[in-house]
């Protein structure tokens, strides 16, 4: 039988988990599961969010070693705030990415973190931006990332329909972070969602009794 | 000569790193494979049946190791001749997946392959056996192989009971086309086996005439 290797080589506490990001017709939702684990063994919090926001209307969901991705958050929500007061304007998606993907690109021998960022922009709109592993920067409709993500490529290829309104994207995220969950053992808890539109941001949270529910449960 | 050397893939193990998949539905069952098979980067073969024949209305699917479940498969079919020559009747399907676990199971260690076995018998009609790793459970549907992985969330999402054979056909076919487009060791064409009381129909399903997704 084929071994399946998830990020199991992360050592100390990993997010071991499932995040997407997804644009509809007017906005991109992010979210992502909450539970960070141990090895695998021993899941050290049930209700980590790890949806982060790094600007009014951009946000970003880490996954793989916990402390790498928030030492990296932390430095790019600086260095963004400081181009922003040097823009004299809202930055854009684009730029929150790309500080990401210097930070991962320069130091990728050290550090072991891999970002979804998606916002809104007045130049672009709604956008979605993957930096892996090695500092890759690139742009797609919908993403996904994280152990749990193995187990939903197919749902997502063949759920996701581009321009769906928010209600419909709401629902094809949640019911994705779901089927991850019931998969993956360390992805698990709550689903966190983050709708961003012009008009604001809006905070979703799914707890686990309100999850949808498949055939076999 | 210096500095030659024989291609990488005439040294590595022949696998057939596959998606397979086996749903039952009320009179029967459908399964479908893809055609690829690798050896470490290369595809070796593809254009391959996975789908075995163990008896008349009893088939199987190949996973993991290409030797190993040949070799299963092939001793499961003449042990199930004889066994349905002594009864005086065609096998059952759960007697078929016993034969495939014992052996599965006695050499564990020694063999990596994982079979889905599925067929259609007068006693308990359509029924999916997997066996894993030496165990024997009926299921509904199994899936296997290394582009199952992709696809669990989709057939948890999509698997309702009482489907048709028709919307049964239809889901191993856009299962196997979503595996195939996201696992590198499957690929090539989608082989489906629908068997029910009135007989057995082998369909060959080409790339290009396979469902597409939103990015392609």
């Amino acid at each position: 039988m084929e071994k399946h290797h998830t990020d199991s080589k992360v050592k100390g506490v990993s997010t071991g988990t499932t995040i997407l990001a997804a644009i509809f017709d007017g906005g991109v939702v992010i979210g992502s599961d909450s539970r960070a684990s141990i090895g695998g063994e021993y899941v050290s919090s049930k209700t980590i969010n790890k949806v982060i926001q790094v600007h009014d209307r951009i946000f970003c969901c880490m996954a793989g070693s916990l402390a790498d991705a928030q030492a990296v958050t932390k430095t790019a929500k600086f260095h963004l705030s400081f181009h922003s007061v040097q823009m004299e304007s809202p930055p854009l998606v684009i730029s929150a990415a790309s500080i990401l993907k210097e930070l991962c690109y320069k130091n990728k021998d050290e550090l072991q973190a891999g970002f979804i960022t998606a916002g809104w922009d007045r130049k672009k709109g709604p956008q979605v931006y993957v930096v892996s592993l090695g500092g890759m920067l690139i742009s797609q409709p919908v993403t996904i990332g994280g152990s749990g993500s193995t187990y939903i490529y197919g749902y997502v290829d063949a759920k996701y329909k581009p321009n769906m309104t928010r209600e419909e994207c709401q629902q094809f995220a949640t019911n994705a972070l779901a089927l991850a969950m019931g998969r993956d053992n360390v992805s698990g808890g709550v689903v966190h969602l983050v709708v961003i539109t012009e008009k604001g941001v809006e905070h979703v949270v799914v707890p686990g009794d309100k999850l949808p529910r498949f055939h076999d449960e | 000569m210096l500095g030659e050397t024989e291609p990488q893939w005439l040294s590595e193990e022949v696998k057939t790193g596959t998606t397979i998949i086996a749903i039952e539905f009320d009179g029967g069952v459908v399964l479908g494979s893809d055609s690829r098979v690798s050896a470490g980067e290369s595809v070796v073969n593809r254009v391959m049946n996975k789908l075995s024949p163990l008896h008349d209305k009893i088939y199987c699917a190949l996973s993991g190791s290409a030797a190993d479940a040949q070799t299963i498969a092939e001793m499961v079919n003449y042990q199930l001749d004889v066994h349905s020559i002594e009864i005086g009747e065609d096998p059952q399907v759960r007697s078929a997946a016993t034969l495939v676990r014992n052996i599965s199971y006695k050499y564990k260690e020694e063999l990596s392959a994982h079979l889905i076995v599925a067929g259609w018998d007068r006693r308990a009609g359509g029924q999916v056996f997997a066996t894993l790793n030496g165990l024997l459970t009926r299921q509904p549907f199994a899936v296997g192989g290394s582009g199952s992985f992709y696809v669990y969330g989709f057939v948890d999402a999509e698997y309702r009971k009482r489907m048709s054979k028709e919307e049964c056909q239809q889901f191993v076919v856009n299962t196997l086309s979503l595996a195939m487009n996201r696992d590198g060791s499957s690929g090539g064409v989608a082989y489906l086996v629908t068997i029910d009381e009135h007989g057995t129909e082998e369909k060959v399903i080409l790339g290009n005439d396979l469902p597409t997704f939103f990015d392609q």
